[in-house]
């Protein structure tokens, strides 16, 4: 009998990684841009992707992706009511979506038609910050009731994101969220971390995000 | 959570690996993750027992190797160990961190019979 070492030396993940990278290189191909939207549940996903669709879909074709572990169509069925394409992923149980799962969503939208997709991971702060997508932009959604200790807990989601979404500013004057400790523990975590203050209730600060957006979507057209 | 996820693709690349070796059986994995990546150890070794069985890395140990989270501050180019996840540069007191090592998160070798 002989013993042997076999050395590997490759990502744990690196099926997963192989899958969005060719996601990515499908989504350059026809020229649309993605956006991965992570939060933890009840943080405002579908609300601010509600908003965002209602600002951007007047000049851009949108489709959304949306993940959730039970087999429901509740967030889908509110992107059909605003006229937007959408396919639902059920995870099965999962805590996150994965490349495999994106890449069979791909298949089921009318690519030709769209310049924009808006992915809605399922709502956890942990599980989806390992998974990569393929998607461009990974966005955060941090909400004021969720309190101001999350950069603390949960490092890895915050260092892992490209924009953080701060929602939920309107109850700032009803619930105990200090902003300074927050954001101290964001500059730590992700120090260049873009971010933008809003509510999805009032409709406060979406337009600056949204207008950053379009000038980001047209730098990347160029 | 999703620490079975993972444990699945642990098990699918050491098959693979010990597959195209012509191994009778896998003894050994060795693993290197970083103090960054959030994976609980004891997590992982209950799945692989659970998604090993009936294949040829059934009773295989796992090693894991831990690296520590040794930083760069960008601002006095001072390197230190990350004690805790938030701790800025002990000599100057910024934030602004690079990750030098510790967000390791891969199979390094396994070890077979033929």
């Amino acid at each position: 009998m002989e013993v042997k070492k076999v050395p590997i030396v490759k990502s744990i993940l690196s099926a997963n990684d192989q899958v969005s990278y060719t996601n990515q290189k499908l989504l350059d191909q026809k020229g649309i841009f993605s956006i991965n939207i992570m939060a933890s549940p009840g943080a405002g996903k579908t609300s601010f992707i509600l908003q965002t669709i209602k600002i951007l879909s007047v000049n851009r074709k949108i489709g959304v992706i949306e993940g959730d572990t039970a087999p429901v169509t509740i967030d889908s069925d509110k992107m059909t009511a605003v006229g937007i394409p959408s396919v639902q992923i059920n995870t099965g149980g999962d805590c996150h979506l994965d490349a495999m799962m994106i890449d069979e969503a791909l298949k089921q939208l009318d690519l030709a038609k769209l310049d924009l997709i808006i992915v809605e991971n399922v709502g956890n702060l942990i599980c989806p910050a390992a998974f990569k997508l393929g998607t461009h932009m990974n966005v955060l959604i941090a909400s004021v009731p969720e309190g101001d200790d999350k950069p603390y807990k949960y490092p890895a989601m915050y260092r892992g994101v490209d924009v953080l979404i701060l929602n939920k500013i309107d109850l700032l004057p009803y619930v105990t969220f200090n902003q300074d400790y927050f954001l101290q523990g964001v500059k730590m975590l992700n120090p260049n971390l873009k971010t933008f203050l809003v509510s999805c209730k009032t409709g406060e600060g979406i337009s600056v995000w949204t207008d950053w957006l379009a000038e980001h979507l047209k730098a990347k057209k160029k | 959570m999703h620490e079975l996820a993972v444990t699945e693709s642990i098990l699918k690349t050491s098959l693979e690996y010990a597959e195209k070796e012509q191994a009778k059986k896998v003894t050994d994995i060795f693993l290197v993750i970083g103090k960054l990546s959030s994976y609980v150890d004891d997590s992982i070794q209950f799945y692989w027992d659970y998604v090993s069985k009936d294949t040829i890395c059934s009773k295989s140990t796992l090693h894991f190797d831990r690296i520590p989270a040794r930083m760069l501050c960008l601002d006095c180019q001072t390197e230190f160990v990350l004690t805790d996840d938030l701790s800025p540069c002990p000599k100057c007191g910024s934030a602004r961190l690079k990750i030098l090592t510790g967000d390791e998160f891969r199979i390094d070798s396994i070890q077979i019979e033929k």
